[in-house]
């Protein structure tokens, strides 16, 4: 891990995109788990694709849902605040990270306990809940698999479905020998690789988690306005046994995770199995709806979160990214993410989605946030696979503009104009010299003659600047003379070929 | 028919001879085709790299040159997919814009009438087999602007299998980016240097002594690690191998 802390405590400071994937792609070992787990989703999520005969009409389904939703979001916010209300729960708003986490903190100690366990929650990795709550002395425990991996390696979630993807089997191994004793029952004697035995070794750990928590902590995938009942899509079982034994139940959710009815909700039960795990159907579907008496806890807290969400919103462009359900399907399929790995996002949102969402939820004043929108070669193969049909090439280019041209924007609500983000001058400067020259052939024509009769000139490889293309590549030659100097000459190719 | 050749700006400037083929090749076919003097670039670093508004002269000036004429014959994907998919995509932001319908007017014509080379083959003059001679062993990469944007799906396979003497190899993660991406080439250069040994890899796994593909970009950067690689295998565009023959042989 590279990250730096500077500025705002336990607020990072990543390095941009491609410095962190400078080191990631000579990492011969994250490359080699992250080409093994990638191609091998990919090509279980194409087959349970193609097995579904209305998948184009689902996906687009999926679309327009959400669409709709968020461009109503105020009215089924408030529906989802008045079912959940009348359904027993207590709802609260969050308008940033630090006022969600204060909300949270309060509530448990409130109940008096100091610690909680969680169900894997994309929603308060955001806003770093689980460092927030140490700092008041409240101690999260992940129960996914993953990210107990991860919280266990004191490391980085890299994938948003499989948060340790950049971890194989005997280094997890080796975590769970060297860790779990510092966070509970430590792992059995002995213990193995084989993915049985990691299993075991995470299921005894976590039993008795499970059976001491009083307070559990999750996200949600949906929030159904009409009832007013959240939705934990899982494949585990860990998110059941939380989201059912504490007697206190908090869920952090971010405001786009709505939609308006159980029949919106069919849709996306459909896709979000087949493009996330390539299951069929999700081993663990848990619904709740509000409390309900001796079933389940009996206190329960709805935290719907901002974050930026509503800034996003406000531009025509951008908006689409709010329709993620977080499958990863982007992340599986996408070749850059696949050599630089998840951390070089600098985000919990990592991959293609990672660098449209970020730069809108958090703004593109960082290094890493003015990097992300360049960190594609545009091949657009996540918006081929996006079940809810973002094109990520779009956004992607969209935010490129804002960072080279600057913008105006909504931050908090209000009109920001932005200045193009520190560095893009050079490159400002050579577009428009690019653009005048192709708005004058005759410059064309004069650079490229000139290219051509110096062309024994050249060199193979260029210093400065140019060492990031022939660094590795060798530069094309130049020919002889240009394409239109040959057509003008020969007429059209009709008076002799050469 | 009267069609145009937009040879595109890295064409004309490093690749004449692609160029050269597809005025064989479609002379061959019958097809009396123009070079309009006055044609540059379309836009398409520009626009992708951030620079819409920079892009915008350039897709004037292509709609102005190019606008009499039935069809616009391009040999790339890429720049085909900038015409097709974004030309339309910046009349509606100019509108969105408040800068009103002027732009999104000026560009309609010319894109339904701007075809990728192995589109204007197959669905236009509706053939595969062009009477090509090529007799090497190909294996064909597919860019991504020309199979997810332009959709050109098997078309470049069914004209390759029609070549005598040519032998045609699958390519292992064939519709994988080759990692060229424009100004990401050198924005992100480990990364894309990673993607495009991972393809080269591939290509040579095939034993094949051409890789083909329908645009000079990503085959300039392919080249460009091949040749670092000294791999022995070329890189050749598609009109090429089309516009070979017996005769008259490509090298």
């Amino acid at each position: 891990m590279s990250a730096t802390f500077v500025g705002m405590p336990g607020f990072p400071s990543y390095p941009a995109f491609p410095e962190a994937a400078h080191e990631a792609v000579r990492d011969e070992t994250l490359r080699g788990n992250l080409r093994h787990a990638t191609h091998t989703i990919r090509a279980k999520r194409a087959r349970a694709v193609a097995e579904v005969s209305d998948w184009a009409a689902l996906r687009e389904a999926g679309r327009r849902i959400k669409d709709h939703t968020l461009r109503h979001l105020d009215r089924y916010l408030v529906q989802v605040e008045e079912a959940v209300t009348a359904a027993g729960g207590t709802v609260h708003w969050a308008v940033d990270a630090q006022e969600a986490n204060r909300i949270v903190a309060d509530l448990v100690k409130a109940t008096g306990e100091s610690e909680v366990v969680k169900v894997k929650s994309m929603a308060t990795q955001e806003i770093g809940l689980n460092e927030a709550l140490e700092a008041e002395g409240i101690r999260a425990y992940e129960t996914d698999l993953a990210e107990l991996i991860v919280q266990l390696g004191k490391d980085r979630p890299s994938h948003i479905l499989v948060p340790a993807i950049h971890r194989n089997r005997s280094e997890i191994r080796d975590i769970f020998r060297s860790e779990m004793g510092e966070w509970g029952r430590p792992a059995p004697e002995g213990l193995s690789d084989t993915p049985a035995e990691l299993a075991e070794a995470a299921r005894l750990h976590l039993r008795e988690k499970f059976l001491r928590a009083k307070v559990g902590i999750s996200g949600a995938n949906f929030v159904v306005a009409e009832t007013g009942t959240l939705v934990v899509v899982e494949s585990e079982g860990n998110g059941r046994m939380c989201l059912t034994l504490p007697e206190t139940l908090i869920s952090v959710v971010g405001i786009e995770k709505v939609v308006p009815t159980w029949r919106d909700l069919e849709v996306f039960l459909q896709t979000l199995p087949r493009s996330s795990t390539a299951e069929r159907m999700n081993p663990y579907t848990s619904m709740w709806t509000g409390t309900t008496d001796q079933d389940g806890p009996s206190t329960f807290h709805l935290v719907l979160l901002d974050n930026g969400r509503t800034d996003t919103l406000a531009d025509e462009v951008g908006r689409q990214a709010l329709r993620c359900i977080r499958c990863s399907a982007c992340l599986n399929v996408c070749p850059v993410y696949e050599r630089a790995g998840g951390h070089a996002y600098g985000s919990v949102y990592p991959g293609p989605i990672g660098a449209i969402l970020s730069p809108q939820l958090r703004g593109t004043g960082s290094e890493i946030d003015a990097s992300l929108p360049y960190a594609s070669s545009l091949c657009g193969a996540c918006y081929e696979v996006c079940p809810v049909a973002i094109d990520i090439p779009e956004v992607l280019v969209h935010l490129r503009e804002r960072v080279a041209q600057g913008d105006q924007v909504t931050r908090g609500g209000n009109k920001v104009v932005l200045r193009p983000a520190k560095g893009h001058a050079a490159e400002r400067a050579a577009m428009r010299a690019a653009r005048w020259a192709f708005t004058h052939p005759g410059v064309l024509r004069t650079g490229q003659r000139l290219a051509s009769r110096t062309r024994r000139l050249h060199p193979r490889t260029l210093p400065g600047p140019g060492k990031a293309w022939s660094g590795t590549r060798d530069l094309p030659p130049v020919p002889a003379e240009p394409f239109r100097d040959w057509w003008q000459r020969t007429g059209g190719g009709k008076e002799g070929t050469k | 028919m009267r069609v145009a050749l937009f040879l595109t700006c890295v064409n004309d400037t490093l690749y004449p001879d692609t160029g050269r083929a597809v005025v064989k090749l479609l002379t061959r076919l019958g097809v009396d085709v123009d070079f309009p003097m006055a044609q540059t670039c379309c836009g398409q670093a520009h626009y992708n790299t951030g620079y819409r508004h920079e892009a915008e002269p350039l897709a004037r000036r292509f709609a102005e040159v190019f606008r009499g004429y039935e069809a616009i014959v391009t040999p790339s994907g890429s720049c085909g997919a900038m015409v097709r998919e974004l030309y339309p995509r910046m009349g509606e932001r100019a509108r969105a814009e408040g800068r009103g319908d002027a732009l999104a007017r000026t560009l309609a014509p010319v894109v339904p009438r701007t075809y990728e080379l192995t589109e204007f083959l197959v669905d236009v003059l509706g053939v595969t087999d062009v009477g090509a001679y090529y007799p090497h062993t190909v294996t064909y990469h597919p860019t991504c602007h020309g199979l997810r944007v332009l959709g050109l799906g098997d078309r470049p396979l069914r004209l390759l299998r029609a070549v005598q003497g040519l032998e045609l190899v699958e390519l292992p993660g064939a519709e994988e980016c080759c990692g060229f991406g424009g100004t990401f080439s050198v924005k992100n250069p480990d990364v894309s240097a990673a993607m495009g040994t991972d393809k080269v890899r591939h290509a040579e796994s095939t034993g094949a002594e051409v890789l083909c593909a329908a645009d000079n970009s990503c085959l300039m950067h392919l080249g460009g690690t091949m040749a670092r690689l000294r791999t022995g295998m070329r890189p050749v565009h598609i009109a090429e191998i089309l516009a070979s023959t017996e005769e008259e042989p490509a090298l």
